[in-house]
């Protein structure tokens, strides 16, 4: 077990070398629409990878940058009003009291920037506390905005929110259909994938990491430890904002319910099933998540018919999503993907092909 | 070992009290009955958010661990108070029940799950929040959707005139309690050799355990203590409020905010935070309807912004 055991979390930057199986995923990601029902391309397939967006912006934060926020689904429902408020929506009801009707060229980059400019607020709060602080005061911002944004009619529109949200008409092609909507979620998913990559590479990203791993030290060697954690808010923000643009087009509506408490967890528990050391975790967790929501339910509710709790009116999803996050944290604190690389560590070391992490290096 | 104010400081304290007074005596010459209702309600709730604060404040200074089941704790007790109460018809029974429920609760919690984790910060913070999506779900199916609201004692049920108002004497009953309490737990914790050990661990935990105590039947007790305040506020609170889902939510957060302003691991800044919560919680309600529950949070990022470690905290 020393196989898993051994990486530090440091190791999460490691050279980014092209074999089969990502030719395998790519090719699968993209004939997957071609094949698959539009349910099954649309509610399983495009809100995983947007979810996996939202969630990939946690996993940056907490990976990176060890700062776990649980506000990034209120960076994205930001990012969703603002496409409500800037665009067109059915309440008649803009930022400026008036249709503004941006084209989409103007839309999406007012509402990543809204939605930017709000986690950086976040990110200037937030940092100011360390570890499990920064849960409680993420939490208590987002919980914040949601109130506001159910208490204010003037701008938000109250409990309700809007609807009709229209997705745009671009090239001649209707973004709302389920494929162009997948491969617009796949392109949104797999630029963010690589930018984060890219980023945790980058110098910034490097030192982002040694803040993470001991900020005294780099205090002392004169990184600014405060604006490296704002800057990683800031740019974990732009993530969360396009998956937050997505959420809205999916369901073309948006009301505070979007970003009550419940959903601020669940981009948290859609992180860490996954796992919170490499990108493509989120989205593994995305997958498992959506997957639980859509099918687990009358399964979970056979079960708890043993224990002869009221099953017949409500739907058990919660004590099942629960219960697998409880059985990845205790058993596995790397998510999926960690239980997966101790699987694989295993077998290597069983068939004497010698630790997974040698071969991989090689 | 508090530092001195500095002059800047108290002009600003100065100032913000001269603000102050000259606003609740605008408050009281406009409408006294309603200012002293809205000030006997914040001071009500006060009392009972100090009550579920202060069990959760306990556990943070002791063990380092935010407990986000806390709110958990508080609603399960609740349920189980009313059951036992509707089943032996005693209102007093149901408050036992809520305390021993949730301090058995609590002692298993600690001893079964958060033991085996100690020291992981995270991983114990997301047990807890797995924790409180599934109690929360399983509540949901074993006592469903309904709004419970107790019967305390009819001797505790009617009026008390005070002030220019007549106010529910149960309500004064809860204020009271929870100063009790929180005396209580100050003799507790600065009088008893149990109480000098938690403070102990509280300074230093490693150093305690040097010394030959046992620490973990310290934390065991600390934790029996922080759950079974919750559940015995669940049903405190459950009978002046009432209980239903979502008030799981409801306290955690209000938990959160109080001792994030009064400073982690203080009963002292349990205290302040809950009157500052408790009281702009109610001023918000009557003065300031639309807005009145963003009031608490804005309340807690103003403090963060100036004193991140709280109002009578000490930097991590």
């Amino acid at each position: 077990m020393s196989v898993v055991a051994s990486p530090g979390a440091a190791s999460v930057v490691l050279p980014w070398s092209l074999r089969p199986i990502h030719l395998l995923i790519g090719l699968f990601l993209i004939v997957y629409p071609l094949v698959a029902t539009p349910f099954w391309t649309v509610q399983i397939g495009a809100q995983s990878l947007f979810m996996g967006v939202i969630a990939l912006s946690l996993m940056f934060l907490a990976g990176y940058g060890g700062m776990v926020s649980l506000s990034q689904m209120t960076v994205a429902g930001c990012a969703g009003y603002a496409i409500a408020l800037l665009g067109l929506n059915d309440k008649s009801k803009g930022l400026m009291f008036v249709h503004l009707d941006l084209p989409w060229w103007g839309l999406i980059p007012a509402a990543v920037i809204a939605a930017t400019l709000m986690a950086t607020l976040i990110g200037l709060l937030a940092v100011r506390t360390a570890g499990i602080y920064t849960i409680m005061i993420t939490l208590a911002i987002g919980v914040a905005f949601f109130y506001f944004t159910r208490q204010n009619y003037v701008i938000f529109n109250g409990f309700s929110g809007f609807a009709f949200i229209p997705v745009p008409v671009v090239l001649g092609i209707d973004w709302r259909a389920p494929l162009p909507f997948y491969y617009l979620s796949l392109g949104v998913a797999a630029i963010s994938y690589f930018a984060v990559i890219y980023v945790a590479r980058s110098t910034f990203g490097l030192s982002l990491q040694a803040i993470r791993d001991n900020p005294r030290r780099m205090n002392a060697l004169g990184f600014n430890v405060y604006l490296h954690r704002v800057a990683a808010h800031a740019f974990a923000g732009v993530i969360a904002a396009l998956g937050g643009v997505l959420l809205v087009w999916m369901n073309q509506r948006i009301s505070p319910g979007t970003i009550d408490v419940g959903p601020l967890i669940n981009i948290l528990v859609i992180a860490v099933l996954g796992g919170l050391r490499h990108p493509v975790g989120p989205f593994i967790g995305a997958i498992v998540f959506v997957l639980l929501q859509n099918f687990a339910i009358d399964l979970v509710d056979y079960l708890l018919q043993g224990f002869a709790l009221d099953v017949i009116e409500s739907k058990r999803f919660n004590t099942l999503i629960g219960t697998v996050f409880l059985l990845i944290v205790f058993f596995s604190p790397d998510g999926l993907l960690g239980l997966w690389q101790r699987f694989v560590g295993w077998a290597r070391s069983a068939g004497g092909a010698g630790g997974w992490r040698q071969n991989r290096s090689s | 070992m508090r530092p001195r104010l500095s002059d800047i400081t108290k002009g600003v304290i100065g100032g913000i009290a001269v603000v102050l007074a000259v606003i609740v005596i605008y408050l009281l010459v406009d409408n006294r009955k309603l200012f002293a209702n809205t000030i006997l309600n914040g001071l009500t709730l006060a009392g009972l958010y100090f009550l579920v604060a202060s069990g959760f404040t306990l556990v943070f200074g002791l063990m380092r661990q935010v407990n986000m089941a806390h709110g958990s704790l508080y609603l399960l007790g609740a349920y189980i108070g009313w059951s036992i109460a509707r089943a032996t018809d005693s209102w007093f029974l149901g408050v036992a029940a809520g305390f021993l429920s949730m301090a058995v609760a609590g002692l298993l919690l600690q001893t079964g799950i958060f033991r085996r984790m100690e020291g992981q910060d995270l991983r114990q913070t997301l047990v807890t929040i797995g924790i409180s999506i599934v109690a929360a779900d399983l509540m949901l199916a074993f006592w469903g959707g309904n709004t419970y609201q107790f019967e305390p004692p009819t001797w505790l049920a009617g009026t008390v005139s005070l002030f220019f108002v007549k106010y529910s004497a149960y309500r004064l009953v809860i204020l009271g309690v929870a100063v009790l309490i929180g005396i209580a737990l100050w003799l507790f914790l600065n009088r008893t050799p149990m109480g000098m050990m938690i403070r102990a661990g509280v300074d230093d935990r490693a150093m305690l355990a040097c010394s030959g105590v046992n620490v973990q039947r310290v934390f065991a007790v600390t934790f029996a203590i922080g759950a079974g305040l919750a559940g015995f506020a669940g049903v405190v609170g459950g009978s002046w409020l009432s209980i239903s889902p979502g008030e799981d939510t409801r306290y955690l957060l209000a938990s959160l905010v109080v001792v994030i302003v009064g400073g982690m691991g203080s009963i002292s800044g349990a205290a302040i935070g809950a009157l500052l919560i408790g009281l702009s919680e109610h001023l918000g309600l009557a003065y300031w309807p639309t807005y009145g529950v963003v009031l608490t949070f804005v309340i807690m990022v103003g403090v963060l912004a100036f004193r991140p470690q709280g109002i009578v905290g000490r930097a991590a």
